[in-house]
Parts: C-alpha cells; structure tokens; sequence
C-alpha cells in the first residue's frame, strides 16, 4: 500500500506510545497518533486531555480539545485547575505528547510568536498546557512536520522549555521529567545525542534522505552512527489510520 | 442573590465599561450570546480574561470592546488563527489591544486564589520559558518549608463573570455538567456573576459530575436556549464544528467580519446566535 509522508509520520508517533501507559495529549497530530495507537497495539492507553477529560476513549476524532465526544466516552471528567495540579503536575503522566510551530536544536518549542515579542511577524496561539506539560511528564514526544522555518538554529520566543542549551538545564531547573526524547517529523526521526542533548537524526522514513532531512532543517544536524530506516506503515495500520473521522469536520 | 431577568437587563446592569470581565467555558459551555450583547451593548475598554479567547473574544475584540486581553491559547481550537485577535495585537484595528498572557495551569490557579480569597497561587509551573520575561503576574517564591523554589502567579478576580450553564431553577442556582472547566473558579473569584442557561426548572434533578453554582453566587440569571452556539451544551446540542472552520474565513478579512458584525449588531440577544436562528440540534432527553 502507498502511503504519504504525513501518515507516515503519525504511524510512526503511534508506535512510540506503549499500552497501558499514561499519555497527556494535545490536539491535531499528537491527538491523532495517539488515537490511532489505541486502536492498534495499545487498546490499553489511557487517554489525557487538557479539557479535563481522563481515559477517553472517543470514537471519532475530536477537532477541538473540549469536544463532547471526549467527554461522552471518559471514565471520569475533572475540572481544568484539578487536571493540571492534581494529574499533570505530581507527576503521574508517563508521556507528554506535543507539537509547534518552532523546534530549535535542544528541542525548545515555540507556539508563541514569531518575530520580537513586542513587534511580532506572526501572533500564534500561545502558551496553552504545552509548558507545564513539558516539565511534568516523564518523557515527551514532539510531533512536527520537518520545514526549515519551522526547525531553527534557536526559537523566537521559549513557549516550552526542551533541553534548553545543554544535558544539565532542565536538572538545574528542578524540571522532573526528561523532556523532548524523541522528534517525530514527516522525514524521519530526531533525538537527542545523550551527551549534549542537541538533536540529532536517527532515523530515516522510507526513501527520504539525509540530504533532504539536512536541506529542511535550520543548524548542522548531526547523524547518529547507527541511522536506522523506519519500518514502512503496514495495511493495518494505514487502513485504520484512513478509518478515523474528525468530529463534524465537512459536514456542510 | 440571583434574580432571573433578560440577557439585555443583565448585560446593561452588571458589565461596565473598564470592566475586567471574564466569559469562561473551555470549548464546552462559552457564553456566546452574553459575549454577542455586550457588542450590541457597545462596551468600551474592557479587559477581558479568559483561558482560551477562542472565536467569541475574536468577534468581541474586532468590534472594538476591548483594550487589553489576559489569555493562555489565543487560537480557533482544530482549526487555526483568530485573526481578529492578531489584528488587533499586531496592527491595533480597531483598537490597540494590550495582552497578559499566561500558561493553562497559570491561568486555572490564577482563579483557583481568587476563589480562595488568596492575593496568589503557587505551582510547579514550567521554569526556564521566556514568560516570566513578559508577564508580571508571574513570578517565582520560594517555599518556607523545603526552600524549593516554585512558580507563583497573581490572583485574578474579574469585576465581573459570565457562564453558560444547562439550567437553572427558579430560584436561581445553576447546574452545569460535562467539561467544567473552570466556570466555578471564575464565578467564585469575580465580584459579580452572571449566567446564562438553556432553561429554567422547577428543582435541578441529580446529574453525574455536575457542579452547582448556589443563589447567592450569582446576581442574575437569564434564560437564552442556545446561548452556547456555536459551542456545545453537553446533553442539549453538539458543537457545531462547521462554524468554527467557517470562522477562519470570516474573521480572516476586516470586510467579511464587519459584515458579520453587522449582522449580530441586529440579532435578537434572547435567540442566542442570530446567524443559526436555530440553537443547534437539540438532543436533550426528557
């Protein structure tokens, strides 16, 4: 079966989540590889919204965070101060799944503004759960289309803090977890050498190169020794993948 | 304690021009036909709070209520930009617009102490962002105990707040259920509070996960069937996920959104969204 480079990226998001674990989603790609997980090989993944909404199982894909459908299908709904400080914060996520608008070297992620903060180029969204989500998770996982305006030498504005500058920032910070472990882009995969913590390629998806990858992304990317070939999606996975709906999405 | 009177008499009663006013809801429940009566009402100067603008504090800010907005995701949930918002903050059309930002967990316990009647809320937070450098009701405080350092952030308590809920009974206590958010923080940390429900019953039967918001939280209540519209009343009428995505064109042009203004600017405030007419599908079981 062919398949797109796009499904190859959430294919490949999918496969980094692990049953019965414990994931905080965001929405769009990180919300779609996460549910396509559960529908594959962890039927057991307990889905976490920022919404407030715990273990939901939602049946179509929800377009916004707060949909109904997530509420609908959820073994418990808490308020929104309650799933940060009592869920999020003490630490019992096991993955943090995210995205952005810029990723820098060390896995900082931007969703807040390009340009000067006071003159900006392009207003985006914000801060949102992102932050906290990054310091509270044990691990994170960043879901990104790979574009050079989006992979850069160092983001405009730090919305949520990676691995900083170097292996000791986030320790030195009193930040739990252990941040960004993994860059799923649409080109292949990134992670941080675990010396410097700067990102490097580690794997590549099927017929995509590292000139490619190096042509996409904003600093001297290194390669790892050992760069791999992601395992093209098979027909079960690309077959529920194009199986799930958005939520009222073309209805008119 | 809460009187049930019309969504224009509450509207022109308790939301002042430089009022600080928060509409919360997050995604479920936003109180789109209050948000619609305060453009009919022309507010000037308000500071509006809320987690999550999303397209009523857009439609709000393009029609030139507001001069500064304290906010945590600035963007039409699923779909992209508000661009009214953008507008605003990077042109100032149609006015200037100032903006405090925060993130999520910043924001909910930024309620969490107003509720509390504390100046400020202590939490982990997310150390290292470039925030801090921004926003000065962020800040960090050490703990008398352990000596750990941790994120503070400034009570917010809004001269006014407005929630949509299902229901209401005649006495004016207010039953909302689903995705709660943080309505009851927002109501509990305001000065004044206004709510707007689907209907009014004789007695609030029991609902799962439902908070109530008693009498003497609220000054008025008003009955708007659809008052959520184009978002979602949980057990009345689902989102209308079309809308959102037709708002990215709307809202993309200074001309198409003045059109769209204008229509609201004739709408009737007790019909909810004027450009549906209808409230949604209403699938609510007796």
């Amino acid at each position: 079966m062919n398949h797109t480079a796009e499904e190859m990226m959430t294919v490949a998001a999918a496969r980094e989540l692990r049953d019965g674990q414990v994931v905080f989603v965001g929405i769009d790609l990180p919300s779609r590889a996460a549910n396509l997980a559960r529908r594959l090989h962890a039927p057991g993944l307990v889905l976490v919204y920022e919404s407030g909404t715990v273990d939901t199982k939602p049946a179509e894909l929800p377009l916004s965070i707060g949909d109904g459908v997530l509420a609908d299908t959820a073994l418990t709904v808490v308020s929104v101060p309650e799933v940060f400080n009592y869920w999020l914060q003490p630490g019992r996520m096991d993955v943090g799944f995210l995205s952005g608008a810029q990723i820098d070297r060390y896995a900082n992620l931007n969703t807040t503004v390009i340009g000067a903060y006071d003159e900006p180029e392009v207003r985006l969204p914000g801060s949102g759960g992102a932050p906290e989500i990054s310091a509270g998770c044990r691990e994170i996982i960043v879901v990104m289309r790979h574009r050079k305006r989006a992979f850069v030498d160092q983001v405009d504005f730090i919305t949520t803090f990676g691995h900083g500058s170097g292996p000791t920032d986030r320790a030195l910070l009193g930040l739990h977890g252990s941040g960004p472990m993994r860059v799923i882009t649409d080109l292949g995969v990134l992670e941080p050498a675990p010396d410097s913590k700067e990102l490097m390629l580690t794997a590549l998806h099927p017929g995509v190169t590292v000139e490619q990858v190096r042509a996409e992304t904003g600093w001297s990317l290194e390669i790892s020794d050992e760069l791999g070939e992601t395992t093209p999606p098979t027909e079960r996975e690309l077959t529920t993948l194009r199986a799930m709906k958005t939520v009222g999405a073309g209805r008119r | 304690m809460a009187k049930i009177v019309s969504l224009t008499d509450a509207v022109a009663e308790f939301v002042h021009d430089g009022d600080t006013v928060a509409l919360e809801g997050f995604t479920h429940l936003i109180p789109f036909a209050a948000g619609h009566e305060i453009i009919r009402q022309r507010r000037r100067d308000l500071t509006l709070a809320r987690m999550t603008p999303d397209l009523i504090y857009d439609q709000i800010i393009g029609a030139g209520c507001a001069r500064k907005l304290i906010f945590s995701w600035g963007g039409n949930p699923g779909v992209g930009s508000l661009y009214r918002l953008r507008d605003a903050i990077t042109a100032g059309w149609p006015v200037p617009l100032e903006i405090e930002e925060h993130t999520h967990a910043g924001m909910a316990n930024r309620y969490v102490a107003g509720a509390s009647g504390l100046p400020f809320a202590v939490l982990r937070g997310a150390a290292g962002t470039d925030l801090t450098r921004h926003t000065p009701t962020v800040t960090t405080v050490r703990c008398p105990f352990t000596g750990e350092h941790l994120t503070a952030v400034a009570a917010l308590n809004p001269d006014v707040t407005i929630v949509h809920a299902q229901r209401a009974d005649r006495a004016g206590n207010v039953q909302l259920w689903g995705i709660t958010g943080v309505q009851k923080e927002a109501v509990l940390a305001a000065r004044r509070a206004l709510a707007t429900v689907e209907e009014v019953v004789n007695e609030l039967p029991p609902e799962p996960g439902a908070i109530v918001l008693p009498r003497f939280t609220l000054n008025a209540v008003a009955v708007v069937p659809g008052g959520a519209a184009p978002s979602y009343a949980h057990g009345y009428y689902d989102r209308d996920n079309a809308a959102y995505l037709e708002w990215d064109t709307i809202s993309r042009d200074r001309e198409t959104f003045t059109a769209w203004l204008r229509d609201v600017e004739k709408g009737d405030p007790e019909k909810g969204d004027p450009e549906k007419g209808e409230p949604g599908t209403k699938r609510r079981r007796p």
